[in-house]
């Protein structure tokens, strides 16, 4: 196989994989950060103290997120037909995607908001703000930084996923390695496309940092901890220890 | 919506005896407590639950806040001090018992679910707050921080601006507008807190150790500050402290809590003048040691006028009996000049009535000092 056979094969390949990634980054954070959230405020404790409503919503996202993502794709296909009218193709890979993606964002948006001081929850709230205002300029712009490591994990986590969503016809990078590494031995292929996706993930890690790291420092953190944030989000242990730490 | 500035009014200092020079607490304008009492609870409780446990942080405790007053809280740690002021804007639900401020029955506002609403809001939004931690927003500028409470109030945008940079102004932080919390140090981070806590033009300032977490040096300039506003701006202070000496620089009337209760209050000079009290021996410790058995010791306690009559030496001439001074301090406790001395008479108490009358006569307060006089409790665990 020639570069000019496989150099077209490549870029669509690309643009495949950041179609998926892209939308389902998107619909992960606009309903995993409000989700999260919400997990924060329905605590024990919290704002919107609701225990049933709290122990729903971690159940379901507890449940999604043990979900191993080949098995939720296959399980989700009904839905998915029912929204994109087709279970093959990019489209029909951002629905899983994506419903895998939220709770794993929420988690982290539960951990990041958790760590918010409560005394500038209390300083909004003994000014006669509400917990909408609590929310949009305490909760949210506090954790900023540790959203935007948060935000990064998961597209990270997404572009893996996506390669397994590749092998249902949905292209992508991940769909090449494994039709031509895999399948055809060109084993050439295979570590191109390996190399492309060690770039872009490191790339996107560099940027994610950076950005949370800067956001971070103006606030007046030290800065160089944030490198090791995202793993610590990853780990299934804290959420249990930061639950246990709210004031 | 602006801060009401009086003229700076300053006022000719009563000369400073030379025993203890002027310390850093000057008062400068008259003072502006009113009868009226803007800040009330009345039988507030307040029990903590939690795992079956109970706690009980307040156990009906009366307060009466005066407006345009300095009220300080003094306790030992877990008194309930913090519980109180919490229950003042209801951050703290009470168990039982009513909080009315400025009039405003708060409890009534609170409503049955655990959520603040709108009227309750509003009340809270007229109640300035300043913090031990500050809880300034890391992620606004100091301007933004000092805005956050006329974003709520839902104040233009324009105004907001002008108004934060007034209250800079007043709080002396006029060039750190644009600049991070985390680029000022402690003393500026809680006059951001002040200013931010005044920019609901509020009637009633509460203070949850705002020096606690400063240095002496800044300790004094932001008890000054709020000293100045209190002044000024006819603000009335609540402050919880557990050093006497904030309720010596600052306080016009203070209150001591123990175990949930408040177990003495009232105006500080009041507070002086009563004999025994734990707070005034607390806050004006005499020492000195007995030097034998067979005498009396008293101390002294002079106001203003009694400090400047040769008394020790009349009654030493009218009685014809040998004084000697054990240790004696001039302060100035709440504005006041107060001095105590520590003197002992030969003889015991049974052979002394007659001097010790005469004392008194002279408008002095006398606390004899015997085998049963109470030990200053807070000087223990207090201030230092
Ligand atoms: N949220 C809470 N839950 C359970 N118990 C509490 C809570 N807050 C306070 N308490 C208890 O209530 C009592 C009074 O606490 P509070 O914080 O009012 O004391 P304090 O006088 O402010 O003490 P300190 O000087 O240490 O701040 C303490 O015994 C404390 O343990
Ligand atoms: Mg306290």
């Amino acid at each position: 196989m020639t570069w000019s056979e496989i150099q077209p094969v490549l870029t669509q390949a690309c643009w495949d994989t950041l179609y998926m990634v892209g939308w389902s980054t998107l619909i992960a954070v606009v309903a995993g950060l409000p989700l999260g959230i919400l997990l924060v405020l329905t605590d024990k404790g919290g704002l919107l103290q609701n225990v049933v409503v709290n122990k729903v919503i971690g159940q379901v996202v507890n449940i999604a997120r043990s979900m191993p993502f080949i098995i939720l794709m296959v399980a989700l296909m009904t839905f998915t037909r029912w929204i994109t009218g087709t279970t093959i193709g990019r489209e029909a890979a951002i629905v899983p995607l994506a419903i895998g993606a939220i709770p794993f964002f929420a988690r982290l948006v539960e951990m990041s908001v958790r760590e918010v001081d409560g005394g500038l929850v209390e300083a909004v709230q003994s000014m006669g703000g509400s917990t909408w205002k609590v929310v949009r300029s305490v909760l949210v712009p506090e954790a900023l930084p540790s959203l935007i490591s948060g935000a990064t994990t998961t597209v990270i986590a997404l572009i893996g996923y996506s390669a397994m969503a590749g092998t249902v016809g949905a292209g992508g990078l991940g769909d090449v390695a494994v039709r031509y590494g895999y399948q055809r031995f060109e084993t050439g292929v295979m570590w191109i496309t390996v190399a492309i996706l060690a770039v872009v993930i490191s790339l996107l890690q560099i940027v994610g940092d950076v950005v949370a790291r800067s956001l971070h420092r103006r606030s007046g953190g030290s800065g160089g901890l944030l490198l090791f944030r995202p793993l610590r989000g990853v780990l299934p242990g804290t959420v249990a220890t930061e639950a246990v730490k709210k004031s | 919506m602006s801060v009401r500035r009086r003229p700076y009014e300053t006022q000719p200092h009563s000369p400073c005896l030379n025993l203890h020079p002027c310390p850093g607490t000057p008062t400068p304008a008259h003072s502006t407590v009113t009868e009226t009492h803007v800040i009330t609870t009345s039988g507030l409780t307040k029990v903590y639950r939690s795992r079956g446990r109970e706690v009980t942080a307040l156990d009906g405790v009366d307060l009466h806040v005066r407006e345009g007053e300095v009220y300080g809280v003094i306790g030992q740690s877990g008194a309930g001090k913090s519980s109180l002021i919490r229950c003042v804007n209801l951050l703290e639900r009470p168990t039982s018992g009513t909080v009315t401020v400025a009039g405003q029955d708060l409890t009534a506002l609170a409503g049955r679910g655990p959520r603040a609403g709108r009227e309750l809001r509003r009340a809270r939004s007229r109640i300035g707050m300043v913090f031990q931690h500050f809880n300034l927003l890391s992620s606004r500028t100091v301007r933004d921080n000092i805005e956050l409470p006329l974003e709520i109030l839902g104040t233009p945008a324009k105004e907001r601006s002008r108004k934060a940079l007034e209250l800079l102004d007043l709080v002396g932080l006029a060039d750190k507008a644009g600049a991070y919390p985390a680029q000022l140090s402690g003393g500026q981070k809680q006059r951001v807190g002040i200013a931010r806590a005044l920019a609901g033009d509020p009637k009633v300032l509460l203070s949850d150790e705002a020096t606690s977490a400063l240095d002496p040096e800044t300790t004094r300039s932001i008890l000054q500050l709020l000293r100045d506003l209190n002044r000024q701006l006819g603000l009335t202070v609540l402050l919880i402290t557990h050093e006497m000496d904030v309720v010596k620089s600052i306080c016009d009337s203070a209150a001591l809590m123990d175990k949930g209760r408040i177990v003495e209050s009232g105006t500080v000079s009041e507070l002086l003048a009563t004999p025994g009290s734990e707070l005034a021996a607390a806050l004006f410790p005499v020492s000195g040691e007995r030097t034998g058995e067979d005498r009396t010791v008293l101390d002294v306690t002079f106001h203003g006028e009694a400090a400047t009559q040769p008394v020790v030496s009349q009654l030493a001439r009218t009685y014809n009996i040998d004084i000697s001074i054990l240790g004696a301090a001039i302060d100035t406790v709440g504005g006041l000049q107060i001095g105590r001395m520590r003197i002992e008479l030969p003889g015991r108490y049974e052979d002394n009535v007659v001097p010790i009358g005469f004392l008194r006569e002279q408008g002095l307060q006398i606390d004899v000092v015997g085998a049963d006089a109470q030990a200053p409790v807070l000087v223990k665990d207090g201030a230092k």
